[in-house]
Formats: structure tokens, sequence, C-alpha cells
């Protein structure tokens, strides 16, 4: 059977999302900033167009920002997380088997669908624009690179309209997409093979399948029959299994003191065991990073220190007394710090625990069921009505999030205000 | 949602005993009564699937102001607003008149098209053509504590 795949790619997800309840940011230059409010990383496109860089830090761009009156946003990802939930839903009822890639991009299997692919991923497009409010692009392709592909297409030439359909058209769009913007390429297997001439997704498609495989490895050579209009990579539907939870974030301001460091670790171990525990898993390995605020330009300096867990747990109290130790064993007084981050990894699922000899697991039934009654109260009231008094009150170390909008679809007292 | 979702993982911890499976196969085949299990998941009625036909095209409003206080609609009330919705002549609608939100009921006349307000203090705009004017949703419900 033929193969047929779109790729739906949100357009400026961050900032389309917040133009959704502020009609008055439409056609104004909008970006919104990361986690600490510290760089660009979404731009409408009217701020891409005043020449706004993607990751640029806010202080260079300031003077922009200020004479062509962009609006700054703090990032918002409950917001963003819900928006993100409502596009998938309108595709999954549009298609079949969708598989979501990332917050802002789906791949569906279009192939058994019984109608002209361009015209059903117009319907679609429109669909999403209308019931969510998000602007899409998408790509349609016999195998899902060339979709990624299309959907570049799609998004930036104002003739395609929100939609391009490579099939057929390999051989005109292929030589003018740069090898590095190929889907999998990373930028060290380009500079690789620019430097031996491949320069186009065209020249990247034409070259032998035994040099691939020995220059770009079996996923490289993937890609290349993928270019060629064969399917090699289907459409996952089950979500990979994570293999490491990461909870960090820097701090809002210069942190010296080794409480508040241990606040800040507890209340992010709290957040990665909660995540594990709702994958029903438990972690054999943790590790905390602590990171200082760096002099003048050079790099900052980190600290890092890891253990294996004796018995792999999911157990909140055990965690936090593992973070906590390790992060007595890295911090110094002096420096100033910047980030702290925790770790898991070793992820294994609950029922496949190895139990350890010689230490006694501390996560039995009581232990389970504790965790569990904390998860459901913290899902139905809000996170942190329950928490550990180690992750502290005040919370002086969270993030800066100055000019973060409201909470318009998860928050009631939030709700956006008709006249 | 979460709610809802709690009682159906119930209902099938409990379909996995073998216990309860005999007695609810066979009280299927029997007359068509309804199982045990069915008669649990209809005692909880479900506002949401009540009010909400389009999940994901379905938002929250806060009213402010009193143009619409003929139609029931009251400062401080919350509307639900599906988006999926195609405004019908008499339907109230969230329109965005120079970059605001407003609630008023869309009207058209002949070749004409209005968004009225429900209150006479208040004047209708008839929607011309040098006008930017985006109907951004249809009113399903209203919320209005008594």
């Amino acid at each position: 059977m033929e193969t047929c795949f779109a790729l739906v790619d949100c357009n400026n997800f961050y900032a389309s999302c917040e133009r959704i309840f502020n009609p008055k940011l439409a056609g104004r230059p909008v970006v919104v900033l990361s986690n600490n409010d510290g760089c660009v990383i979404a731009r409408s496109e009217e701020a891409k167009a005043i020449g706004i860089r993607m990751g640029q830090p806010v202080f260079e761009c300031q003077r922009l920002i200020l004479t062509h009156g962009v609006h700054v946003y703090s990032s918002n990802y409950s917001l963003y997380g819900d928006i993100s939930r409502r596009v998938m839903d309108v595709l999954r009822l549009s298609c079949p088997d969708v598989e979501v890639y990332s917050i802002d991009e789906a791949f569906l299997n279009l192939a058994g669908i019984p109608r002209n692919p361009e015209d059903y991923c117009r319907e679609i497009r429109d669909r999403v624009k209308k019931w969510v409010g998000v602007p899409v692009s998408i790509g349609i392709g016999p195998t899902k690179t060339l979709a990624k592909a299309g959907a570049r297409i799609a998004k930036k030439s104002a003739a395609a309209e929100g939609v391009f359909d490579t099939t057929g058209r390999t051989g005109d769009i292929l030589p003018s997409i740069d090898v590095e913007d190929v889907w999998g390429i990373g930028r060290r297997y380009a500079r690789m093979l620019r430097s031996r001439g491949v320069l186009t997704a065209f020249d990247l498609s034409r070259v032998n399948d035994e040099w691939a495989r020995k220059h770009l490895t079996v996923t490289g050579l993937r890609t290349v029959l993928e270019l060629r209009g064969t399917s090699c990579i289907p459409l996952d539907e089950a979500e990979a299994p994570a293999r490491s939870i990461v909870c960090s974030r820097s701090f809002g301001r210069r942190v010296y003191h080794l409480d508040e460091l241990h606040e800040a670790a507890a209340a992010y171990t709290a957040r990665a065991a909660e995540k594990l525990r709702t994958k029903k898993s438990a972690a054999s390995f943790i590790e905390v990073m602590l990171i200082e605020f760096p002099f003048n330009e050079g790099f900052p300096a980190t600290h890092i220190a890891s253990m294996d867990i004796p018995t792999a747990t999911s157990y909140t109290p055990e965690l936090m007394g593992y973070a906590k130790a390790l992060l007595s064993r890295i911090y110094r007084k002096g420096p100033a710090y910047r980030k702290v981050g925790i770790m898991l990894a070793g992820i294994v699922p609950r029922g496949r625990i190895q139990s350890n000899l010689f230490h006694e697991s501390r996560e039995g039934p009581k232990e389970l069921g504790l965790m569990e009654a904390l998860d459901r109260i913290n899902a139905r009231f809000g996170r942190g009505t329950l928490r550990f008094a180690a992750a502290g009150f005040e919370r002086p170390w969270w993030v800066r999030q100055a000019r973060k909008s409201p909470l318009f679809t998860t928050s009631w007292s939030d709700l956006p205000r008709v006249r | 949602m979460p709610k809802e979702r709690i009682r159906v993982d119930e209902v099938w911890g409990f379909e996995g005993r073998k216990k309860l499976k005999i007695p609810l196969f066979t009280a299927r085949i029997s007359a068509g009564f309804p199982s045990p299990a069915d008669d649990f998941i209809d005692k909880t009625l479900d506002l949401n699937e009540f009010l909400i036909t389009h999940p994901s095209a379905t938002f929250f409003v806060r009213v402010e102001g009193t143009s619409m206080i003929d139609a029931h609609i009251h400062p401080g009330d919350i509307l639900i607003v599906d988006r999926a919705i195609e405004p019908a002549s008499g339907s109230v609608v969230i329109a965005i008149i120079d970059g605001e939100f407003t609630v008023k009921r869309f009207q058209r006349k002949g070749r004409k098209s209005y968004l009225l307000p429900e209150n006479p203090e208040f004047a209708p705009i008839e929607i011309r053509e040098n006008m930017t004017v985006e109907i951004w949703g249809v009113v399903t419900y209203v919320i209005h504590k008594v």
C-alpha cells in the first residue's frame, strides 16, 4: 500500500497562543521569553521581520522592543500545554492515526483516507484555526522526512497557503533545501556532509547506500531512503518510555545559601517523583546538578554528584533524602549559584523492581498509598496544595516571570473578560 | 473530567476480578437488564457532558458590564463559548471589535449585519465593510449564580 504522511506544525506556537485571548496582538510583533525572562524563545512573524533573533537575550534586543512596540511575554506553559492538547484533540477527530511529535507538531498517517490529501489537510488546517485559534502549516509526503520538508515550504512560501504536498515534486524542492535543514541530520553531520560536497537534500538523496551507512549510521541511511520516497520511519503510536526525568530551572536571582538550595532541590525532586509515579515507574539513579553564576563571559562552573539508588523507588521522601545528601556534597560556601537540577534515570516499570539483598526497600504498600493520596489531592486541588515542608513555602528562588499572561483556560479567576 | 476518569478506572478494576465478570455476563444476556456496573456509572451526572459538545473548541469567559442584561447575561457570569459552531442570525456571540472582546447578539437583516446589545441603554452596532469585526465564538450557555 502506498504510504502518505502529513506533518502538522503550529506557526510560532507560543506567540500564537498569546494571541488567542488577546485580540489586540493581531498584526503586532509578539515575543515570548524563556523560563527566566532571559532569552527570546518564540517570535511572531512581525517580530521576525524586525530582526529579533531566536534565542537572543532580551537585553540585546531591548532597543528593537522599545522602538517597535514589541509585546513581550514570559512563558506561560499552563496555557501552551492546554492549547496544545486542544490542537492534538482536533487532529485526532480528523485522523485516526496521530503521533504527537512535540508540543506544537504532530504526524498524521493519511494512508487509507479516501480523500485528496491536500484538500483534506486544508480542511484540517481551517478547522484547527477556527476551533482553537492557532494557525498551522501542513506538509504532506510519502515519508515522514518528506512531510517534514513539506511543512517548511508550507510555512515559508506564500503561494502554498499553509499546505504543501511534496508528492511528485521532490525533484523541484529537494535542491532548494540545505542539508542541515533535513529532519534527522544534526549540525555535526551537516558539517561533515558539507565538507564532502553534500550541500542540499537533493545531494543527500543521491549518496550511495553503503557510504550513507558507513558515515551516517543506519539512522542516516533511513533519512536518505526517506528522501527518495521509501518510508522507513513508521508512525509511533505509543509514546516512547521516558529514559530520564529532568527537573531543573534557573533561579530568578543569585542564590548563596545552602538552605535555599535544599528547598529548591526538594521541590524539583517532588515534581520529578510525581512524574515518575504518573508513569507507574521507579528510578534507580539520581543526579544533582549545581551551576554557579558565570564570571564575565566564562563558562559557568558546574558541580555534579550522583548515586545509584539501592532499590528503585518513586517514594518522594526517600528521593529527597538522596538529593539532600548529594547537594551537601557539592555545595561550597561562597559562590553565587544560578541553577539547581535533579535528574532521575535508570527508570523501570514498578512491576520490575529488582529487590536488593542488602537494602530494605522503603516503598511498601503503605508508602505507595501515601504517595497516591498525595498525587490525587494535588491533581484535584492544584499542584502544591499538599507539599513537603522540605520544599519550603516562600520560594524566594522561584523563577522570574514578570510578564506572564493570565491562565486563560486553566484557572477560574483568570478567564478572559468580555463586555 | 478528571473525576470522571477516576470513576471509569474503578469500573475497569471491578471487571478485572473474576467474581464480578460472571454476573456481568449473565446480566447482559438474560434479558438485557443493566449490569450492576452500568448502574454504578449512571449514578453521577456529568455537567461537562451536558453543557459541552466540542471540548477542544470550548472556552469559558467572564462577563463584565450590563450590555446583555435583558438576555439574562449579568456582570460576573461565566459564558460557555463554542468555537466549532457557525454563528447563525440570532446567535449570542463573542465578537472582537477594535481589539476588544464583546458579547452581543448577531443579527442579519437583508444585506446588513448587526451586533445587538440587549439593554436599551446601549446602541446597536452595524457591521460595515470598513470595520474589522471578527466572530470569535458562539455562546451556548450562561453560568449564573442565583
